[in-house]
């Protein structure tokens, strides 16, 4: 019995041509917040998606509790508890915030062929736990489109969570949030982590991953530039390394020799 | 000690009860779709209350006229409404109404099967079409608008082919003799409530004819179908998964399929939902005329969604209430008829019909966006 939760090992995906993902490595522990950084372009959407079940992998295997797993579906992957909550949080404006946490999974009551959809418990349970992560719902029938966006993205997270994710697959919670915002959304990142469950935190936002993150794993066109502990790297580190590091010291250099000459002048 | 329990208590149920209470009634009320034609249908009966009060608008058997139309076309209205809600649109529900009707009178009349079998075969026929509209939909991604409006005119062209091809003519009657002892018609075909009319009648509460019968015979069937589908349909949406898949689908189908909704199976349900109710109106207006006509239900696509739209459904789906659209059905049907009864000519009643969509379409806008508005 290993100590990992879900082991992503070797995970290579191709379209075509193209390489999207090669050798792609990444292992979390219960508990574990693990961000995947990466700029544009490196690849992030992608193992996402081959997270969640949606592209399956061309090489590489996902073991999640010691057992080797293959996905057909995101269903698949939802059933043994990976949760993945997208960028556009899968949530309908205009549907309160009960009808929303319940989508799909409505909870019921009532004899067969009549069976009701149970409102007052699915209004206790989205108030109660929307409550657990201090956001008051006034009212769980107000739409959610009267909600912050903050608040919409711990509710995606909160019902993925209820719904029983032991993996969950944040993607890009942060990106569109004000600071406050974000740093209610990262705070409840770390509640979850600190209750059991292994977070995949994909964001391109150094400073928001860097303060709750246990490890970093870092992608650069398709590839892993590996996987760092927080007391190994340091932030500006990071950075640099996202940002295809030795293409910002070329520039540097250039930068300098061009005012040393100006400067000449 | 006492002091800080409290305050913890008193913190917990400002959580409940508090800050719900800073909403007041109004707003509450002003979030319902169904608002502005609850208040449209006070407004209207207030109107012809006035204008048409004496005329016999309001006796029994005026009554009883103008809730006959509202209901049919609430009817209608309803699986409009519910197909709104899903996120599409139905145009073919005008032709599927004319096609129904021959569905029903072509084998009664020429092929000579009981009645009971024709009404099957319509609505079997309507489940297909209804299905056909729904895979088209969900399979090629085009806009029901179009898929729906190619329907229109093949059902009203197909209507029209078939009639003429077995009939040589555009009508079909002789429907009524049929009617009695049928174990299915009665459904479609009778007043209900009878007793109750002859008892106002015997007290002469209400109007009668020269024989000593009333001159309302009874509750029409329409107007019971047209109850029975509001409750059922808003049940369905208030009360029931399936119904929130509904608001699902239509509020967004990307979202709603991520966290495991049927999508396409909703709409498809919702498609043959708006052919069904197009076939109870063909039952209930083919039985009580007697006769199939080839151009029955022209045009009744568009009432039905403007109905749905003074109810309050929004265009781009997810949002609106049965309870709505059957206000919306009773607005039209009671200025429909007051213009009837007062001695405005009747052509301006397409001018209201038009003006109230208009003004109906700006307030659900303001509404959507209130209740979408950030903090």
């Amino acid at each position: 019995m290993s100590d990992y939760l879900v082991q992503f090992n070797n995970i290579s995906k191709f379209f075509g041509k193209v390489i999207a993902l090669k050798d792609v490595t990444m292992r979390l522990k219960k508990g574990e917040i693990m961000c995947l950084l990466g700029d544009n372009g490196a690849g992030k959407s992608t193992l996402i998606k081959t997270l969640a079940g949606v592209h399956k992998p061309d090489e590489g295997e996902i073991i999640f509790e010691d057992n080797k797993i293959v996905f057909d579906s995101p269903k698949d992957a939802l059933d043994i508890g990976i949760g993945t909550v997208y960028q556009d949080l899968a949530l309908v404006p205009l549907m309160s915030v009960t009808r929303n946490f319940f989508m799909g999974r409505e909870p019921q009551k009532g004899i067969p062929f009549l069976k009701t959809f149970d409102v007052d418990k699915a209004n206790k349970i989205a108030a109660d736990r929307m409550g657990q992560i201090g956001i008051d719902v006034r009212d769980p029938s107000q739409a959610v489109g009267t909600m912050s966006g903050g608040e919409r993205q711990c509710l995606a997270i909160s019902r993925a969570i209820y719904f029983g994710a032991k993996v969950l697959v944040l993607d890009e919670p942060t990106s569109a949030l004000g600071v406050h915002q974000a740093s209610m959304v990262l705070k409840y990142i770390v509640k979850a982590a600190s209750e059991g469950l292994a977070v995949i935190l994909i964001t391109h936002n150094v400073h928001h991953a860097y303060p709750v993150g246990n490890s970093f794993t870092v992608l650069n066109r398709g590839k892993s530039m590996g996987t760092f502990q927080k007391k190994d790297i340091s932030r500006e580190k990071l950075l640099s390394m996202m940002a295809g590091g030795e293409e910002l010291d070329k520039l540097e250099v250039e930068l300098q020799e061009m005012d040393r000459i100006h400067n000449k002048n | 000690m006492s002091l800080k329990s409290k305050s913890i208590s008193s913190k917990s149920s400002l959580n409940e009860d508090e800050r719900l209470k800073k909403i007041s009634p109004l707003r509450v009320l002003l979030n319902r779709p169904e608002l502005g034609a609850l208040g449209g249908s006070i407004l209207v009966f207030i109107f012809f209350g006035i204008v048409a009060g004496d005329t016999g608008m309001f006796s029994a058997y005026g009554m009883l006229n103008f809730l006959d139309v509202s209901a049919n076309l609430g009817i209608i209205a309803i699986a409009a409404a519910m197909l709104m809600i899903g996120g599409e649109f139905d145009l073919s529900i005008g032709s599927m109404i004319g096609f129904a009707g021959i569905c029903i009178a072509i084998p009664a009349i020429y092929w000579g099967w009981p009645l009971w079998m024709s009404i099957v075969f319509a609505f079997a026929m309507a489940v297909l079409v209804g299905y056909f509209n729904g895979i088209m939909v969900v399979k090629t991604g085009l806009p029901s608008f179009i898929v729906t409006l190619a329907m229109l005119f093949i059902l009203r062209g197909l209507t029209l082919a078939i009639t003429r091809l077995i009939t040589g003519r555009t009508q079909v009657p002789g429907l009524r003799v049929l009617i009695e002892d049928d174990p299915l018609a009665w459904l479609f075909a009778t007043d209900t409530f009878k007793w109750f009319f002859t008892w106002l009648g015997s007290l002469k509460l209400i109007e009668l004819r020269t024989d000593g019968t009333p001159l309302a015979t009874g509750i029409p069937p329409s107007v019971i179908w047209f109850i029975a589908l509001t409750l059922f349909a808003t049940w369905i949406l208030m009360k029931t998964r399936y119904g929130n898949w509904i608001f699902a689908s239509g509020g967004d189908k990307v979202g709603a399929t991520n966290v495991g909704v049927p999508v396409g199976r909703v709409k498809i349900s919702l498609f043959i939902g708006t052919a069904v109710a197009s076939t109870i109106f063909a039952c209930i207006q083919v039985l009580d005329a007697g006769s199939a006509d080839t151009m029955r239900g022209t045009l009744k696509e568009l009432e039905a969604i403007a109905a749905a739209v003074v109810g309050g459904c929004l265009l781009t789906g997810g949002y609106g209430s049965a309870i709505g659209a059957a206000f919306g059905a009773i607005i039209f049907g009671t200025v429909s008829m007051g213009i009837f009864y007062t001695d405005v000519d009747t052509d301006w009643f397409k001018v209201f019909l038009g003006a109230m969509m208009l003004i109906a379409v700006v307030f659900n806008n303001y509404i959507r966006k209130k209740v979408t508005e950030s903090k």
